[in-house]
């Protein structure tokens, strides 16, 4: 049994949070300046060089990318022969969440749900962060986390169709899930759909799909023609950078799809905007 | 579509020459406020009380910074979804303020009061934190401070890059935007 100090996960979760507040990740970067090329409209045009230029300010002089600098979201995978020595996981998770949410400058966003009350105070900085938790073979800890800003989050939707409505239903579902969103996501966006499972899985493999890079294929042949199928769609809805017109609204979609009911076809789509801040390290 | 540059506060004059899609570098003073403060300044107009700054001309941003680095005057601070003031903006307008920035689309009410008091609204990139941050060189929590990064801030700013969204005129470029590449099949 391998054992890991408990500061050291709590240092590197700090030490990612800190990078991710300021230096948007090389995937999402390349995908913006193909976008800006590519782009018809001179007005989003605009908007996307104000990003990419956003992102060397942040880059060279650490300021956050975003001021909504989300909530800290975590995919945990924990090998069967590895313990924490001094704590659990999740503590140190949180802490690392803590510190460098401090330590960088970000915002706490954390908040009680009616009151609105910050609960920066009272649980921590931006505490708790989100931690999804699996089980598999090995002594090593992979450590999958995003920053998840609210504008996207807030247009993000699921919903269990029946399964007649197969691929055709689910892809005039994603596209007006986008179209309804407009520019308040932030785009040029990524697409996460989680399709399969129950309604919960089908939500957390929406978001999970989200921490797959920009650019990368997906293993199944079949899902990845369909992704290509509804980005095409997608930027056929003129949405453009910010909404103000254009040709490129979505960057990638990814899919994520599991076995479900034989009476149900879960579908979940959650949308990341520009500020995609995610990483992956492995102790 | 034009560019102009405009220094606040706002006049009717300022605001009709504008049309959805011009761009406009602001400077000078504005005010930041966040739903939570709308909800405030709001219910002090209604009761006839004086706001904590003069919102004759006034241009409100829309926006929660992030806490500054030790010897800047202010953190990040790109513009926060705006449908959240829709609610508010009108009486804000009615008023006598003249501009909001912010990101996402308003709804008709809004739309129809930008019309009537001759107000605009801006959108800002949203997310280009660090470069708008940058275009602010002072900032001041003037009311409010329990709010956090809600509170009320009166910040200057220096060539401050936004677009117009909403004129006075009733036009909307995240309508007119879309319809101009929409591909219908
Ligand atoms: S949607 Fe993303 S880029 Fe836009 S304000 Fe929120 S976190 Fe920032």
């Amino acid at each position: 049994m391998r054992e890991i100090e408990f500061d050291e996960v709590v240092k590197a979760v700090r030490d990612i949070i800190v990078h991710c507040g300021t230096d948007l990740p090389q995937d999402t970067y390349d995908a913006l300046k193909e976008a800006m090329e590519n782009e018809k409209s001179l007005v989003s045009k605009e908007v996307i060089r104000q990003i990419l230029e956003n992102a060397d300010i942040a880059k060279d002089e650490k300021r956050p990318l975003c001021q909504d600098t989300g909530l800290a979201v975590f995919f945990v995978k924990v090998g069967d022969e590895v313990r924490i020595k001094g704590g659990l996981l999740r503590d140190a998770i949180n802490k690392g969440t803590e510190q460098g949410y401090k330590d960088a400058y970000l915002r706490a966003s954390t908040c009680e749900p009616f009151s609105r009350a910050n609960l920066k105070d009272t649980v921590g900085y931006n505490l708790p962060a989100i931690i999804h938790f699996d089980i598999v073979a090995g002594d090593k800890i992979d450590i999958e986390y995003a920053a998840k800003g609210g504008g996207s989050e807030n247009v993000s939707r699921a919903r269990v169709f029946p399964p007649a409505a197969g691929k055709e239903g689910i892809i005039e579902y994603v596209k007006e899930v986008i179209s309804d969103a407009g520019g308040n996501p932030c785009p040029p966006i990524t697409v996460g759909v989680g399709i399969g499972g129950t309604f919960e899985k089908a939500c957390i493999s929406s978001k999970h799909a989200l921490f797959r890079d920009i650019g990368s294929v997906n293993e199944d042949p079949e899902m990845a023609e369909m992704e290509g199928n509804i980005l095409e769609e997608i930027n056929k809805l003129g949405i453009g950078a910010m909404g103000m017109g254009g040709t490129k609204t979505a960057l990638a979609v990814h899919i994520e799809s599991n076995p479900c009911h034989i009476a149900s076809l879960p579908v979940s789509v959650n949308v990341q905007c520009h500020s995609s801040r995610h990483t992956h390290i492995t102790i | 579509m034009a560019n102009y540059t405009l220094t606040t506060p706002l006049t009717s004059e300022d605001t009709r020459q504008l049309k959805a899609g011009d761009t406009v570098l602001l400077n000078g003073t504005i005010y930041t406020a966040r739903d939570a403060a709308h909800k405030r300044l709001v219910e002090l107009l209604e009761k006839g009380e004086e706001l904590p700054f003069d919102i004759e001309g006034s241009v409100i941003y829309f926006v929660g910074p992030t806490p500054p680095k030790p010897g800047d005057p202010i953190g990040s601070a790109g513009p926060t979804t705006s449908y959240r003031m829709d609610s508010y903006s009108p009486t804000m307008l009615q008023y006598g303020s003249k501009g909001m920035i912010g990101k996402g689309k308003r709804n008709q009410v809004v739309k129809d009061a930008c019309k009537e008091y001759d107000g605009i609204y801006f959108g800002a990139t949203g997310g280009a934190g660090a470069l708008l941050g940058k275009k602010i060189t002072s900032a001041e929590v003037i009311a409010y401070p329990e709010l956090g990064p809600e509170a009320v801030r009166k910040i200057t700013v220096k060539d401050f890059p936004v677009t117009v969204i909403n004129d006075t005129y009733g036009n909307d470029l995240y309508q007119m935007g879309r319809e101009q590449y929409e591909v219908k099949d």
